[in-house]
């Protein structure tokens, strides 16, 4: 991987971010015809409207608003909430750091289940095995979490009582309990993914175990088992941290919801609350982390197949 | 195309989102002319019902019929996720074939742009544009038609500059034929089905984007019978009747199914690789 190469992935970090940071700002306070006036309601006094024009400088011409706004973001101010008057950046990143935790667990079960089933399914493809994990996944990806969250509370909070149904301990003060509260949720973010990569993971398995060199290690007197892992699997899996990577669209999507339906108050809840209160500089800032986030895991992704995989030359 | 349908009816995944396909169109259709009781009808008497005769999916807080109001619902939420992905879809396809049209620098330049749009999730994008536009229905369709609209361009350019590189547009070209002839009667033909394929595989997503955004309370407002909206309202009775929660949830889950299975199946019948 050569130094040009990282620079211009850098780059396009950054062109990545100007462009969301544009189109933030730009749907939440350059295209509302008068923003005072939607955060406010149409029943505010003159005062008011005037106190949070000069608040958030909406006199000023548009690109010296966004100037000024991102000036502010550069260096980690995202300006302060209208809802609960504190600054927006300390908040928020404490709620990141509560959804992190949420999406690593999830991610982290998603590998332990969806990369056996795809090989399951692989292996013995065009068998039971095969067809259960295949209308099992088609039955994953189709179910939206707000319904896979509804099941789980049914099943395993309701009636079964074994988990609490919503809130949030956080993980340092009772790990047990806040554990007990993050299971739910996990479960809900990770089905989707599950179903997804599980497919990946068989069809790119089902392509390699046809390619020459698996048949020449067959050929060689190899036992399955060493054909299957050591040949097989390593290349089957590389395309999948793509896939992963680009999975992380959905988990952030995901997060959103089932952090609103179990209460947990991480970045996606912070968001949702931002919008119902019209919390302008929260609703910016929440929406700008996300997808900076996203553009970071997908980079990261690139980093890592390009490491793994040494046929890769990316300039 | 009656090829490409006999080749998808042989896959049995394909039959079956075929099918299943098939009978979502019925009732968003019929629906409300088979529906039982109007999706509004309230009654005392018959509240908090279980499955049953006369009440063949129970009731719901107010004693309305929910089977009904899952057929009058289906066009609140599938019509409106299907006009939803059209939107994104033609919105997408523009951006993507001028992008393939002009090359060089400025489809670079659009290409990189939608990259980037690219990164913020499809949620929450339309979370955004709702909050700009208003919480509606309508808006909630044009949102997500939006959210749809950089995935599309890219999925559209890429098809069409694969045609482009095809020796039968090099042939159209040598043959001295118009640009107009070469585009419309060589290229979109075959640029038309893959996008196609993809926009039904977008509609399983577009449903759940739909109900989802009903279920936040930013998409169909009450008294709709949107699916998502009546899984929202059914929350607060879930401990007292289950089955309200149940029936809408599974009905959007049935409706992806559908759509997922028919676009893989049609993805496979385009290209057919064994």
């Amino acid at each position: 991987m050569s130094l040009a190469y990282l620079l211009k992935r850098c780059g396009l970090i950054l062109y990545t971010l100007a462009v969301v940071s544009l189109i933030v700002f730009a749907i939440t306070q350059v295209l509302p015809a008068d923003a005072a006036v939607m955060l406010l309601g149409e029943n505010a006094t003159p005062e008011a409207l005037v106190a949070v024009r000069a608040r958030l400088g909406l006199d000023a011409p548009v690109w010296v608003q966004y100037g000024h706004w991102l000036s502010g973001v550069v260096v980690g101010d995202f300006g302060v909430s209208l809802r609960t008057g504190l600054p927006v950046a300390p908040t928020m990143l404490e709620a990141l750091g509560r959804s992190l935790v949420l999406a690593g667990l999830s991610i982290a079960l998603m590998l332990v289940v969806a990369v056996p089933l795809g090989i399951i399914a692989a292996v013995r493809r065009g068998r039971l095995a095969d067809v259960a994990v295949s209308a099992v996944s088609y039955i994953g990806v189709s179910v939206p979490e707000f319904v896979t969250a509804t099941i789980v509370v049914l099943l395993l909070a309701d009636w079964a009582q074994l988990l609490p149904a919503t809130g949030y301990v956080p993980l340092t003060e009772d790990l047990g309990r806040g554990l007990a509260h993050l299971v739910l949720p996990v479960i809900t973010v990770s089905v989707i993914l599950v179903a997804h990569v599980s497919r990946m993971v068989r069809s790119e398995l089902v392509d390699v175990l046809h390619t020459d060199y698996i048949r020449a290690a067959r050929l060689k007197g190899l036992s399955d088992r060493t054909v299957l892992f050591k040949h097989g699997l390593r290349n089957a899996l590389l395309p999948t941290i793509t896939i992963v990577a680009l999975d992380v669209g959905y988990l952030l999507g995901g997060v959103i919801v089932v952090e609103e339906i179990f209460a947990l108050p991480g970045i996606g809840r912070q968001l949702i609350v931002a919008i119902q209160s019209r919390d302008l500089p929260s609703i910016q800032a929440g929406a700008l982390i996300m997808a900076a986030t996203y553009s970071l895991a997908s980079f990261l992704a690139d980093m890592a197949y390009a490491w793994l995989d040494k046929r890769i030359q990316y300039d | 195309m009656t090829e490409l349908l006999a080749r998808l009816a042989r896959s049995p995944q394909g039959a079956l989102g075929l099918a299943l396909v098939a009978v979502v169109a019925a009732i968003v259709v019929a629906g409300p002319m088979l529906a039982p009781y109007g999706p509004d009808t309230m009654s005392v008497l018959t509240r908090y019902q279980s499955p049953g005769v006369g009440h063949w999916l129970g009731t719901d807080q107010y004693g309305r019929d929910i089977l009904s109001r899952l057929l009058y619902g289906a066009r609140a939420t599938v019509l409106m996720a299907l006009l939803a992905t059209a939107l994104g879809t033609l919105a997408g396809a523009c951006l993507g074939t001028t992008s393939a049209f002009l090359g060089g620098r400025a489809d670079e330049a659009i290409m990189r742009t939608v990259d980037a749009v690219m990164s913020i999730p499809s949620l929450l994008f339309a979370l955004l544009i709702v909050n700009l536009l208003g919480k509606s229905s309508l808006n909630a369709l044009v949102a997500i038609g939006i959210a749809f609209a950089p995935g599309m361009a890219r999925i559209t350019r890429s098809v069409a500059l694969a045609v482009r590189k095809q020796d039968y547009v090099s042939a159209a070209i040598a043959r001295g034929e118009s640009s107009a002839y070469v585009v419309f009667r060589e290229m979109l033909p075959n640029v038309v089905a893959p996008v196609v394929v993809e926009m039904t595989i977008r509609v399983a997503f577009a449903v759940m984007l739909f109900a989802t955004l009903s279920f936040l309370g930013l998409g169909a407002q009450p008294p709709a019978s949107e699916w998502g909206l009546m899984v929202a309202e059914a929350r607060r009775y879930m401990h007292l009747s289950p089955w309200m929660i149940l029936w809408p949830s599974l009905a959007v889950a049935l409706v992806a199914i559908a759509f997922n299975l028919l676009g893989d199946g049609l993805r496979d019948a385009l290209n057919p690789r064994t």
